[in-house]
């Protein structure tokens, strides 16, 4: 139940915090969110959406670190293959 | 970067696989909080790549399997009254109560009507002033936020017709209710990605240094889960037990104070009964007093009437991790999710749906398991 969809805000409408809608696309399908939990979220964010409500925007620069990693990790087994 | 496709990389996915495979020197229990997790645990095969000594148990993350037969009553109660739209996220209205489910009741011609937000039943009340709407408030603190608003915004609407029959449950008084279980096997935990990126991981500190386990915050996707375990892993194996966060693109360490803002103005914590595992003390939010006339346990005067659950099934020791579906005499045959005898063959988030729909285990075989 806790599934949250990422998608990236097309337009605000509404300047009240507590009421302010964005329409998200989801790789194609657009539907309207609340933005009521981030109000510094701004026009071609991405945020993470569950039940209507986006609960927070997604960082990209944290986003690549899982990649980060694997490359690391690579790079590492190399280094002890190539060393004897 | 779409945030999605990128962490299905078969690929990268091997490529942690086989770090796993080289760092685990020991066998291992590792238990996955949230349900979401656990059904794409199953969906991927995530289990089948880990080394044999890595055990995954499915925990009890699931609001649809945990929401007691109780409350599921009092909604069967409420959803046939006269002049009431009963309102629900999909998947409750299959759960079976003590005697029938929603969909049975919507069936018999009640007014209950699946929404996608909390926001839609607030519309839906404020379209039709002269009907009682109910919403069935259930989820863990990645769900609350979005009940309480709803909550808050009825007030301010002054949306006198507007009630919620609550059963919100939270995560940290779970794991220290599984912890301090004398059966329990659980050596780590991956943590819920939604439930922390709305709560932040500050509440977990003390609990991996109460019980000496190592907790990761992880995310949803096959990489994510992956990437997880091999923090878990890495961690277990140098005898560390300390709170870390693989989904970091989602989670900070605060968490949302905007979204717990909300939960506080709203709700506060109560003791919680959990169909499984029983009642756990401050486990639950409940409405506050500021709020309680949007309560429909008050609104509609319900009493608790004592249930009694199908006693083949064995969802109890399922949720706790003691045992797998396949164990369950009745798994695949008298309990199916077209049939479900227990709230964990319901959700699609419960362990013997998610195996029941992606094990490819025949018949026959299951028949050979028992």
């Amino acid at each position: 139940m806790c599934l949250a969809i990422p998608g990236k805000i097309e337009s605000i409408s509404g300047d009240d915090p507590l009421s302010r809608m964005g329409r998200v696309n989801f790789g194609g399908i657009i539907k309207e969110a609340s933005l009521a939990f981030v109000p510094h979220a701004k026009i071609g964010d991405y945020v993470v959406v569950h039940v209507g409500f986006a609960l927070n925007t997604l960082d990209e620069e944290e986003a690549h670190k899982v990649f980060d990693y694997l490359k690391g990790m690579e790079d590492l087994a190399a280094l002890k293959e190539s060393s004897p | 970067m779409k945030y999605l496709d990128e962490y299905r990389d078969a690929g990268l996915a091997r490529k942690f696989a086989r770090e796993i495979h080289r760092i685990t020197t020991r066998p291992w229990t590792i238990m996955e909080v949230c349900g979401g997790q656990t059904h794409a645990i199953v969906k991927f095969g995530i289990d089948e790549l880990l080394p044999p000594r890595i055990t995954l148990i499915h925990g009890p993350g699931c609001p649809v399997c945990v929401t007691p037969v109780e409350v599921i009553d009092k909604a069967l109660e409420i959803a046939a009254l006269p002049n009431v739209i009963f309102t629900s996220f999909g998947d409750m209205l299959r759960v079976p109560g003590s005697t029938t489910d929603l969909l049975s009741i919507k069936a018999a011609g009640h007014d209950v009507r699946v929404v996608y937000s909390p926001l839609d039943a607030i519309k839906i009340a404020v379209q039709n002033p002269t009907k009682n709407v109910v919403f069935f408030g259930v989820g863990f603190e990645t769900t609350a936020p979005t009940t309480a608003l709803a909550v808050f915004r009825a007030a301010q609407l002054g949306l006198n017709n507007f009630s919620m029959l609550i059963s919100h449950v939270l995560v940290p008084p779970a794991i220290e209710a599984l912890m301090s279980s004398p059966n329990c096997r659980v050596q780590a935990f991956l943590a819920a990605g939604h439930v922390c990126t709305v709560m932040g991981f500050e509440e977990y500190d003390p609990l991996a240094k109460k019980y000496h386990v190592p907790i990761v915050v992880t995310g949803f996707e096959p990489l994510d889960i992956l990437h997880g375990i091999l923090m878990t892993v890495t961690q277990l194996e140098s005898g560390r037990a300390e709170v870390e966060n693989q989904y970091t693109r989602s989670v900070r360490r605060e968490g949302n104070q905007h979204a717990q803002d909300m939960l506080r103005k709203v709700f506060q914590t109560v003791p919680r009964k959990w169909r499984g595992l029983g009642e756990i003390p401050q486990s639950g939010l409940g409405l506050s007093d500021v709020y309680e006339m949007f309560d429909a346990e008050k609104k509609f005067r319900l009493a608790t009437l004592p249930v009694e659950e199908p006693k083949e099934c064995i969802s109890g020791l399922i949720l706790q991790g003691l045992k797998k579906p396949c164990d369950c005499p009745a798994f695949g045959t008298v309990c199916t999710p077209e049939h479900p005898l227990g709230a964990t063959m319901v959700s699609s988030e419960g362990a013997c749906a998610a195996y029941y729909r992606y094990r490819r285990v025949t018949t026959a075989e299951i028949a050979n398991i028992k």
